[in-house]
């Protein structure tokens, strides 16, 4: 017990680490996802190529190797060396990003084409559809894939543990070897990652939840909006 | 508002020699400049793949002329408000808008296909109303009707709100502007879909068979409104309907399609008292025996 007690502040002083670059990856990688998702839904061709190479590469790149060349190697091209965290929030940020990207592709697509046609209908520009419109629909259809990356990029994150950051992961490790408690080092390590991951498991449910209602779609899952074919169109509720 | 039963007295009345119809329609308040028809469809073609749905149409629709497209589904009817709407594009021929070409756009002495910017030009004058309403579920009553004049007209927010106050109570619903849309019976959300297609001072609406997604209690409101918009205004509008009671009263010219191709058209009286081609007979004969 005493193991617990004396390790807690080491533990919690890693999951500043730990938090820093998830939500640091995060935001890059949301603002990835949004550009280069909207790019991959446009009608230009050029356009959503762009966005495929991104996606590509980015998605068939291992973050860890990423990190380490971010880290290692990009300082002997170009002589400019990058903080250990800046680095790992960078390629777990384009990592995800490209994931995430494929979510926001998804989910406007998702949006009935009978949303746009109202759009042409109402003679708004592509702008004004996307911000008005599709955006705010796709939203409620991106979050429960946002909130599983969100997730994959804290547990991600302990790979700044390699480039010496002292996270949750590096805090373990040095505890391992200086006290030589492995299963108890470890243990409390899976410990962290889990109730902060729970942490960011509810504050999404609660975003899903609130972009639900926004709809309209009060009880938690959404019943599916009317097919356009006509046969499901009983009025909605009264 | 008139009531729904008010079809008879007035059917009577046109038919005892007042041709408030086709001949000469109310013109247009001011806005129609020339001399020519406000829509005018030139040998327009339409495919889906190897379906062709026009072949070769041409008509014209006078401004404030209200004009109803009967026919068995999948004449074409649709697809003529669709393509006026810019929703679907010509595979031959042009459409006219006012004189100007909605589907093509001036190039010199040519007509080239539209862009987007050209016909955001032309379509500012069109409204639509869609069987399934399409009304926006993330915005409240309020922001579906004022969104659009505020972004795509640059109405001043308090006179869009204002604007929308006014067409829902004329719809009959002042009371609803910040509900939801998805809490408002099918009925109601085509009533605010009418409001908002109105909001943006259109001066054609397309009406694509607004009723048949309803319950049958709920048709009767809808149509109420539209009779109300009839009588109040000018607008010119171009109905797809199945409700030929509906088609009498309001239009001052019915065209009966088939097959992508007028078969016969005329004022409602002819058309719905002595059809004079087999076909409109008997589809008429069909409608009034489901109906």
């Amino acid at each position: 017990m005493n193991f617990f007690v004396d390790a807690l502040p080491l533990y919690l002083n890693g999951a500043r680490y730990t938090l820093l670059i998830t939500v640091g990856g995060c935001a890059l990688a949301f603002a990835i996802a949004m550009a280069v998702g909207i790019l991959g839904s446009t009608r230009s061709a050029a356009l959503r190529a762009l966005a495929s190479v991104y996606v590509e590469v980015f998605r068939g790149v291992a973050a860890l190797v990423l990190m380490f060349w971010l880290f290692y190697a990009m300082p002997l091209l170009t002589g400019y060396r990058l903080e250990p965290v800046f680095a790992a929030i960078l390629a777990l940020g384009l990592n995800i990003g490209a994931y995430g990207a494929e979510n926001v592709r998804g989910a406007i697509k998702a949006v009935p084409r009978s949303q746009y046609e109202a759009t042409v209908a109402l003679n708004l520009s592509w702008t004004q559809r996307m911000r008005l419109v599709v955006l705010p629909q796709a939203w409620a259809q991106m979050l429960p894939t946002f909130g599983n990356l969100v997730i994959e990029l804290m547990k991600g994150s302990a790979v700044v543990s390699l480039i010496a950051v002292s996270d949750i992961t590096f805090v373990a490790q040095q505890l391992r070897t200086f006290t030589g408690e492995t299963v108890l080092a470890f243990a409390a390590a899976l410990v962290t990652y889990f109730v902060i991951a729970q942490v960011f498991v509810a504050l999404m449910r609660l975003a899903e939840r609130s972009a639900n209602r926004r709809l309209g779609r009060i009880p938690a899952r959404p019943r599916r909006r009317a097919k356009p074919a006509g046969a499901a169109a009983k009025g909605g509720a009264a | 508002m008139p009531q729904s039963d008010d079809t008879a007295p007035r059917a009577e009345t046109e038919a005892a020699g007042a041709p408030a119809a086709a001949p000469e329609p109310a013109p247009a308040a001011g806005a129609h400049d020339g001399d020519g028809p406000l829509i005018r469809f030139e040998r327009v073609v339409k495919r889906f793949g190897d379906n062709v749905v026009l072949r070769e149409l041409d008509f014209n629709v006078e401004a404030g002329e209200r004009v109803t497209l009967i026919g068995p589904s999948g004449s074409g009817k649709t697809t003529i408000l669709r393509l006026l709407m810019t929703l679907e594009t010509v595979n031959g021929g042009v459409i006219w808008v006012n004189g100007d070409p909605l589907s093509h756009m001036r190039k010199g002495e040519r007509l080239v296909p539209a862009n987007e910017r050209h016909q955001r030009q032309v379509r500012r004058k069109i409204g639509m109303v869609f069987q399934q309403f399409n009304l926006f579920p993330n915005m409240s009553v309020r922001r579906n009707i004022t969104e659009a004049p505020v972004h795509s007209l640059g109405v001043s927010r308090e006179e869009a709100d204002q604007r929308a106050e006014e067409l829902l109570e004329m719809v009959g619903l002042g009371d609803k502007i910040d509900e939801h849309p998805t809490r408002l019976s099918g009925g109601q959300q085509q009533r605010v879909a009418i409001a908002r297609a109105l909001a943006m001072r259109p001066e054609i609406l397309l009406l694509d068979e607004v009723t048949s997604a309803l319950d049958p209690e709920l048709v009767a409101g809808v149509l109420d409104v539209l009779r109300e918009i009839a009588r109040t205004t000018d607008i010119t509008m171009l109905a797809v309907t199945h409700e030929m009671g509906f088609a009498r009263d309001v239009s001052h010219r019915v065209l009966m399609f088939d097959e992508g191709q007028i078969v016969e058209e005329g004022p409602p009286e002819q058309i719905f008292g002595e059809p004079r081609e087999e076909r409109t007979r008997s589809f008429l004969h069909a409608v009034l025996e489901s109906g």
